[in-house]
């Protein structure tokens, strides 16, 4: 896999804003790659800095109060800090993005398919006849029934589902190499959900595209992801594959998220599992590392920053900041590997 | 639609009909409202005030002087009281001068509130948009009557710039038309640029943040488009209302002071001029046509707005 450079290159990736409430640090030293037709989860609660990662790849979090620092480098083009029409040759064409409520990204004045037509012509200058075209055929891949006729609803006219079917369209539309999903599930109800999970997935399997897909719901990673990261407080705390991550989960936050994960088949528990306190501040956040006050594990070493590394010798491409010894982890695990939301797969590594 | 219509038509035939009885009895009770005692003249004896009285029927039972004031109204042979020129008449020659001076300042506010507004949104914060916010202030602040004295007198007489009153006709010299007109678009238009502009702004700094225009953003459209086709499409929808129902303001009265300081001798200026002599027939007509053009107004503006957002039904 590592053969050829990878399709999106992100290192050390640091987002701030200034407030008035002082300097938030969204994202803190993010580096992840991407090579086509992978399907990275990056996962984390509200406010971990999730959604600022991704937006940034295509300069959504570009205003006068934002400062940006790392590199991004799309297949020779650098990012962060692109001028903004290079960034606009990007956006869309290359990287294209689903974002998490249906319901209000969509133009509520302007016709469904003219919002497909409008970014067709403008990376590919097609005539208005072949550009609608395609636009009802991508409708159509993407399962909304007699899309010739509804091409010309307005989204008002559509339910929350299918709305989020033409934001896949939209996003396709121009057959990007990475398609960024901004939490696509959180605003459909579960039988959506399975549905529009099953679209992404059939279309990298078709397109090759890479896929990024950010979720706080583990159920829609074990759906759809090849790899996780995990975020906290604007730091990748823990990654690796979605059978490590799951298996054999290394970062007391991860045993926390996977400990969340409430199930029907078990019997039921007094009160739900959660994780103990707050996410912090990003304004004032703890030294060190930064689940330290929430976790139950902290001891000295904990007020510097664990660097985020392989820490297990027989999976080196599963890493994570925390300063206990493996072995000491897995004593400590409240939660059985194999026993946290997913049934362990055939020959799963431990 | 159909349905949409007639409801309309209904309303405004209810409208008018409260509007001239409400007018007619204003007048009825008005002290010193006695129309016949005026028409006199000076120190007119008993008789001839009672002469004038039955002549034009000022004696019969109120009711009995409204039904046949209405029905003057709908045969077109409503007088003045004073003047004793045929109302309509009035009415009509009046009306191009009203249209032009409200047509031109209509077109103006919205167009310069538009420019002003979005450019203020795109500055926010920042040195242009507080100086706009100041001019907007001051223009919402400077009463017409006097901004346009002021315009008359330093424009008009003074520099001799700009005509010092009056009006041309359009199918006349349109030239003229428009260079005697400039100077009341203007004070007519600066209260409501003031008041647009700001109305925009704010407007357009909602839709900014709306999450539609940055999937407008990720689509890699320009600026200039997601500016015009996004940002100020859905912003100008209320703005548009707006504009429909003051334009019906304007026709309906609102252009009276302008017209005035100007003299250019339109429907609001005739208004006035009545109102001074207590004449009712021609304040109960402008009443009426005032009334006419809001409900009239306020049914295209529904038309219109549902026309703008899809998601507007008329029913």
């Amino acid at each position: 896999m590592s053969a050829e450079p990878p399709l999106l290159d992100v290192k050390g990736l640091r987002v701030s804003f200034a407030t008035e409430g002082g300097i938030v640090r969204a994202v803190d030293g993010v580096s992840f790659t991407l090579a086509a037709g992978d399907v990275l989860a990056v996962v984390g609660e509200s406010g971990s800095g999730k959604s600022v990662t991704v937006m940034t790849l295509m300069g959504l979090t570009r205003s006068p109060n934002a400062r940006f620092e790392g590199k991004a480098h799309y297949r020779g083009t650098e990012l962060i800090g692109a001028p903004e029409d290079v960034l606009r040759r990007v956006r869309g064409a290359e990287i294209a993005m689903i974002f998490q409520d249906p319901m209000t990204s969509l133009n509520p004045v302007q016709r469904i398919a003219s919002q497909i037509i409008e970014q067709i012509q403008e990376h590919e200058g097609l005539p208005d006849r072949q550009a609608r075209a395609r636009a009802v055929e991508l409708l159509e891949r993407v399962g909304l029934p007699r899309a010739e006729e509804r091409a010309d609803d307005y989204p008002f006219e559509l339910s929350g589902g299918m709305r989020q079917r033409v934001m896949i369209a939209l996003a396709l539309s121009c057959n990007p190499s990475v398609l960024i999903a901004d939490e696509p599930t959180t605003a459909l109800d579960v039988t959506i959900q399975a549905q529009i999970l099953q679209g992404i997935r059939e279309l990298r399997d078709d397109t090759g595209a890479a896929v990024i897909i950010v979720t706080h719901d583990l159920g829609v990673v074990a759906e759809i992801a090849d790899r996780i990261a995990v975020m906290y407080a604007g730091r990748v705390v823990e990654e690796g594959t979605v059978d490590q991550i799951f298996h054999d989960p290394q970062h007391p936050y991860t045993w926390g998220l996977l400990g969340s994960i409430t199930r029907v088949d078990r019997p039921r528990l007094k009160r739900l599992p959660a994780i103990a306190g707050l996410p912090p501040s990003l304004a004032d956040r703890p030294r060190g590392c930064h689940f330290r006050p929430r976790c139950p594990h902290e001891f000295a070493q904990c007020t510097t920053v664990p660097p985020l590394e392989a820490r297990l010798p027989d999976q080196p491409e599963h890493r994570d900041r925390c300063w206990l010894a493996p072995a000491e982890k897995r004593g400590r695990r409240e939660v059985a590997p194999g026993e946290i939301g997913l049934e362990a797969k055939e020959g799963a590594t431990a | 639609m159909a349905r949409f219509v007639v409801r309309r038509l209904f309303q405004m035939v209810l409208v008018m009909f409260a509007v001239s009885i409400l007018t007619f009895l204003i007048f009825n009770v008005i002290p010193n409202g006695d129309p016949a005692e005026r028409m006199a003249g000076r120190q007119p004896t008993e008789v001839q005030i009672e002469a004038i009285r039955e002549e034009w029927g000022f004696d019969e039972n109120i009711v009995v002087q409204y039904v046949t004031t209405m029905r003057k109204v709908f045969t077109g042979d409503l007088q003045s009281y004073f003047t004793q020129l045929p109302v309509g008449e009035e009415i009509l020659r009046g009306l191009p001068r009203t249209l032009s001076l409200a047509i031109g300042a209509a077109l103006l506010w919205m167009l310069v509130a538009t420019c002003f507004g979005l450019y203020s949104a795109m500055k926010a914060g920042k040195f242009a948009d507080r100086f706009l916010t100041i001019i907007a202030l001051i223009g919402i602040s400077m009463p017409v009557f006097w901004i346009g004295a002021l315009m008359n007198y330093y424009l008009g007489f003074k520099a001799g710039i700009f005509p010092n009153g009056g009006y041309v006709e359009l199918t006349r010299d349109p030239i003229d038309w428009a260079y005697h007109l400039i100077l009341p678009w203007t004070a007519l238009a600066i209260l409501f640029i003031g008041f647009y502009s700001r109305l925009l702004r704010s407007n357009v700094l909602d839709t900014i943040n709306e999450d539609y225009v940055r999937t407008a953003r990720a689509k890699g459209l320009s600026e200039r488009r997601i500016m015009v086709r996004h940002v100020l499409r859905n912003s100008m929808i209320p703005i548009v209302t707006l504009w429909g129902l003051d334009f019906g303001a304007v026709l309906g009265g609102g252009a009276i002071l302008t017209e005035t300081v100007f003299d250019l001798q339109g429907v609001g200026q005739y208004t006035a001029d009545s109102i001074g002599l207590l004449d009712v027939p021609p304040v109960l007509a402008v009443t009426l046509l005032a009334a006419f053009f809001i409900v009239f107004l306020n049914a295209v503006v529904d038309i219109a707005y549902a026309y703008l957002d899809p998601r507007i039904r008329l029913q």
